[in-house]
């Protein structure tokens, strides 16, 4: 086999079009007679809608259409449920999801009410204002426990409560864990909301052909699979009459996941109705409204233990926001419920959520997706318990990683693609001591942390662990094709929001059949180019569509060891391919290139043996039983002022293990970026919604994001576990750069300030609210 | 209504007429078909759409198209060599890897030619403090550190090499 290209740094393909300014993105899309459209969203959380008075709106010149809930007909159908429920015994579930335009209530601010189309989307704003609606408002549920409470007002009114769903799931007994403890930690634990804010907001173009019958949708979808099959399936159309691309998407992190959006739902039926291309561009205060969110729950939670720092059970009851509807299912917070076993021996566990609706928009998994709350309940708890016992941080930590003969480790309970929660392999210990090291925790609590308080500098080290649940089902496919050109096409199902598979798809296929890596062109998202497949999420695409590349490159390897074995007239055993070419190994023969074996393969006239598929060409697809477990740990040094509570991080370490690595630069970049995002979510980040459910802080002039001022550089080490599940040995790695941020804040902001007996029982830390938490340990 | 309007766009004159409220960047974007310029909050913040107005990085959606009569944009179609060949900053960033989907990409290369046409020698904190102009979710902006340096140091070392050789 030629050089291996399979973990290298190799360079993107991608970037010299993005780097151009030619890289397309759904919003640079312009078609002749398009319109442009404009949505009437509520200004209430919750309220009978009365009346809704359109007719100026639709008198004003430059207006071709106005639509509200009464227009759609048969159409007005709440959208589908995304995610079913996990199998699991004895769960609760109420389905409810949204019509694509309100009627006769809303639920949340922003929640669409009218569409307006007109010739521009300057006249199209311009007719939002001439609507008039008339809300009646009601009380709004935006508090967890009082959403619960008797009484209180019914965000769905056809329940008799506002939970939304309750799931149980235990392993071991945890009341004899308890009963034989030596100490027991009970914490109340906050986490509260915030965006995702892909740079890109959302944006949907759709094309309805009358001639040819045929609809086209540009669309910032993570999944333009499922959202054709689903529009053809609702629209009357053959799946094959509808094509959805997602073209260049800029940045996804889980919002772009949500199937269907309503404005995903009515631009392509508008344009049928209008006969006229549609584009809808959201812009950054909608997004606020609009656009799905993650993160509200709360946790009250107990970890029983030895004296010895060995956790013997843990026991969680939360609740968590699911937002006006829940269309996403259970999928978050059963990622919290079982991220919260982390890499630890935990024998005994009983976790118990009910997930709630309120009068908040719409929540689905943002980058982390629930795992960030699993994470901090338990690294908290490990931390207290720590303080208690007299035990060392990271030691008590060591105590209770799972060894490496340990796996597969089974976790008894189900995960969130309703198989079990089965860890396939993993080494915790070597990168905890790899991140102490390299942080020099030892020395920093021996005498460092002393000197420095001593000079007055508050200085202080977290350090935890995660695991990330990676790579699930059900599948991916790829199509690989050696053209006659000697270059390799490479067409997969799964979006792309710049996580590098035009780089990484094209390593994978390179490698297997000695190609170079930009001689390899992937097309992602494009349904007429490949049309089974399900989308980008849960830190998957190079795992599970990574390996679909690997299995069809490797059949089309075989074809061309079998062609080129007849051509050369040598066994296929002793032919390797190198260079873009197949010649005997170890002769100096050029052999023959893998163009012209291409057009070998694909003859004009003649005859072919019966069976013979034409073209150097093979589509496979790859399904894992379940995910893969990565793993890592994160380190932080901070230094906090405790008369401004302002925090400087000092240094930032992540040693992650996310098994065989494609490409390390690539790696570094998601962690990196998970780094920042977490940064963001633990400190600066976070959404602030009065009691009547107004968001305070709706643009980026009020809602922090970390800039590049705020984000340190970030030391990333790497250790390669691999998968047993998958070929390559391949985990995920988009997510885990965010999870335990919470976490290790929490942990390094509590050491920093040591004596002052702060307890950090919640993230966000805002500036603000660390100086509340300071002045009241000062002043209890 | 419409306002005559008279610019010169990477290094060609157009004479247009447009609506006085018409954004800069959806004329950009629309009217000129450069949509390499990215919009991203529509309220200043983020710097997805930073443009070079004679010459100074400037948010072009918060400005009217017709404020730039008379004055000269580039973006960041203009950066490339004719036959599309990356600049060395967008090699810097290419080789960096610096970048991820790409969306902001575009304001920061405008931003940072013109900071390091300013500051062709910048340290870290001084490269740190100019890219906090521009939002970035992707990338946690440590390789695009890393791409400016790269950027300046290669042009430096190039700059000494010319300056030997002329000696």
């Amino acid at each position: 086999m030629a050089t291996p290209v399979i973990g290298r740094r190799v360079l993107r393909n991608e970037d010299a079009r993005l780097l151009t300014g030619r890289a397309l993105f759904v919003d640079d899309v312009q078609l002749p007679g398009m319109l442009h459209v404009a949505f009437l969203r509520s200004d209430f959380a919750h309220g009978r809608l009365k009346r809704l008075d359109v007719s100026a709106a639709r008198a004003r010149p430059g207006v071709v259409a106005v639509y509200e809930s009464a227009d759609l007909g048969d159409y007005s159908k709440p959208a589908p449920l995304l995610v079913n429920p996990p199998p699991i015994p004895g769960h609760v579930f109420h389905a409810c999801t949204p019509l694509p335009l309100a009627k006769d209530k809303v639920r949340f601010v922003g929640e669409p009410m009218a569409m307006i189309v007109a010739e521009s989307r300057y006249l199209a704003e311009d007719a939002l204002r001439d609507c008039v609606a008339d809300i009646e408002p009601i009380d709004a549920v935006i508090d967890l426990e009082a959403a619960l409470a008797p009484g209180a007002p019914l965000v769905h009114e056809h329940l008799t409560s506002n939970a939304a769903a309750h799931v149980l799931q235990r392993k071991g007994n945890y009341q004899q864990a308890r009963q034989a403890a030596d100490l027991l930690v009970k914490r109340r634990f906050l986490y509260d909301r915030g965006v995702a804010a892909a740079l890109e907001n959302r944006a949907v173009v759709a094309r309805w052909e009358p001639r040819a019958e045929e609809l086209t949708i540009w669309d910032t979808t993570q999944a333009p699979i499922p959202i054709r099959n689903g529009l053809a399936r609702m629209l009357g159309l053959l799946e094959s009459q509808v094509q959805v691309i997602a073209p260049f998407v800029g940045g996804g992190f889980g919002p772009k996941i949500m199937m269907f959006y309503p404005e995903e739902l009515l631009l392509p039926w508008a344009s049928m109705q209008l006969r006229r291309p549609l584009k809808w561009a959201e812009d950054r205060q909608e997004n606020f409204y609009a656009t799905t969110q993650e993160r509200g729950q709360v946790h009250d939670a107990e970890m029983a233990l030895t004296r010895d720092g060995r956790v013997l059970g843990v026991h969680d009851v939360f609740l968590c926001d699911t937002g006006a509807y829940d269309p996403y299912g259970l999928t978050i917070p059963i990622n919290s419920q079982c991220t919260l076993l982390g890499p630890y021996d935990i024998p005994n566990y009983e976790s118990e959520f009910t997930s709630v609706f309120t009068n908040r928009p719409i929540v689905t998994p943002v980058r982390g997706a629930g795992r960030q709350h699993g994470v901090f309940v338990s690294e908290r708890l490990l931390d207290i318990a720590a303080k208690e016992l007299g035990i060392d941080l990271v030691e008590i930590r060591k105590r209770n990683l799972l060894g490496p003969d340990r796996f597969p480790h089974n976790h008894e309970i189900m995960f969130q693609d309703s198989a079990p929660l089965i860890y396939d392999s993993g080494n915790y210990l070597p990168t905890l001591e790899h991140a102490a090291r390299a942080i020099g925790y030892d020395d920093f609590r021996r005498t460092e942390q002393a000197r420095l308080r001593a000079e007055g500098k508050h200085v202080g080290i977290g350090i935890a662990c995660y695991v990330e649940g990676t790579g699930i089902g059900p599948y991916e496919g790829a199509r690989v094709t050696v053209e006659p050109s000697g270059k390799v096409r490479v067409a997969t199902g799964v979006g792309t929001q710049g996580q590098g598979h035009f780089t990484v798809f094209a390593q994978v296929v390179a490698e297997v059949l000695g190609v170079a890596v930009e001689d390899v062109r992937v097309v992602t998202g494009d349904t007429r180019e490949f049309h089974w497949g399900t989308g980008t999420f849960a830190s998957r695409g190079a795992v599970v569509a990574g390996s679909a590349c690997h299995a069809a490159a490797m059949s089309v390897r075989g074809k061309i060891l079998d062609l080129a074995s007849s051509v050369l007239r040598v066994a296929p055993d002793r032919l390797e391919l190198a260079g873009g070419r197949v010649r005997v190994s170890g002769s100096d023969d050029a052999g023959i290139g893998l163009g012209e074996l291409s057009g070998k393969a694909n003859p004009l006239r003649g005859a072919v043996r019966p069976g013979t598929e034409p073209g150097l060409e093979s589509t496979a697809y790859f399904g894992p039983d379940r995910g893969s477990t990565a793993s890592g740990v994160h380190a932080i040094m901070v230094e906090v002022d405790p008369e401004t509570a302002a925090v400087a991080i000092k240094r930032y370490l992540v040693v992650h293990d996310c098994g065989t690595m494609i490409n390390p630069l690539l790696v570094e970049g998601q962690i990196h970026g998970g780094v920042a995002h977490g940064i963001g979510n633990a400190f600066y980040e976070q959404l602030v919604y009065d009691e009547q459910g107004q968001l305070l802080n709706a643009s980026f002039m009020d809602y922090l994001l970390p800039t590049a001022t705020d984000v340190p550089p970030i030391e990333a080490a790497h250790r390669e576990t691999p998968s047993p599940f998958n070929a390559l040995g391949l985990k995920g790695v988009g997510e885990a750069g965010c999870i335990p941020s919470g976490a290790v804040f929490a942990q390094a902001v509590e050491d920093a300030l040591s004596g002052y007996g702060l307890e950090i029982r919640e993230i966000p830390l805002s500036p603000n609210r660390l100086f509340e938490l300071i002045e009241r340990a000062r002043r209890p | 209504m419409t306002v005559p309007l008279t610019l010169v766009v990477n290094g060609v004159r157009y004479d247009r007429e447009v609506e006085p409220r018409l954004l800069l960047s959806d004329f950009l974007r629309q009217d000129l078909a450069l949509t390499g310029t990215h919009v991203g909050c529509e309220h200043g913040v983020c710097g997805a759409c930073t443009v070079l107005f004679d010459g100074e990085p400037a948010r072009s959606c918060i400005m009217l198209a017709v404020q730039a009569d008379g004055h000269e944009i580039q973006t960041v179609e203009a950066l490339a060599g004719p036959n599309g060949e990356l600049n060395p900053l967008q090699t810097a960033f290419r080789d960096a890897h610096g970048l991820q989907c790409g969306f902001c990409t575009p304001g920061i290369l405008m931003t940072m030619t013109a900071f390091l046409r300013d500051n062709p020698a910048p340290n870290e904190a001084e490269i740190r403090d100019a890219l906090s102009a521009n939002l970035c979710r992707c990338t946690g902006y440590q390789h695009i550190v890393n791409a400016i340096k790269l950027a300046a140091g290669r042009r430096n070392t190039a700059g000494a090499v010319e300056r030997a050789a002329s000696r």
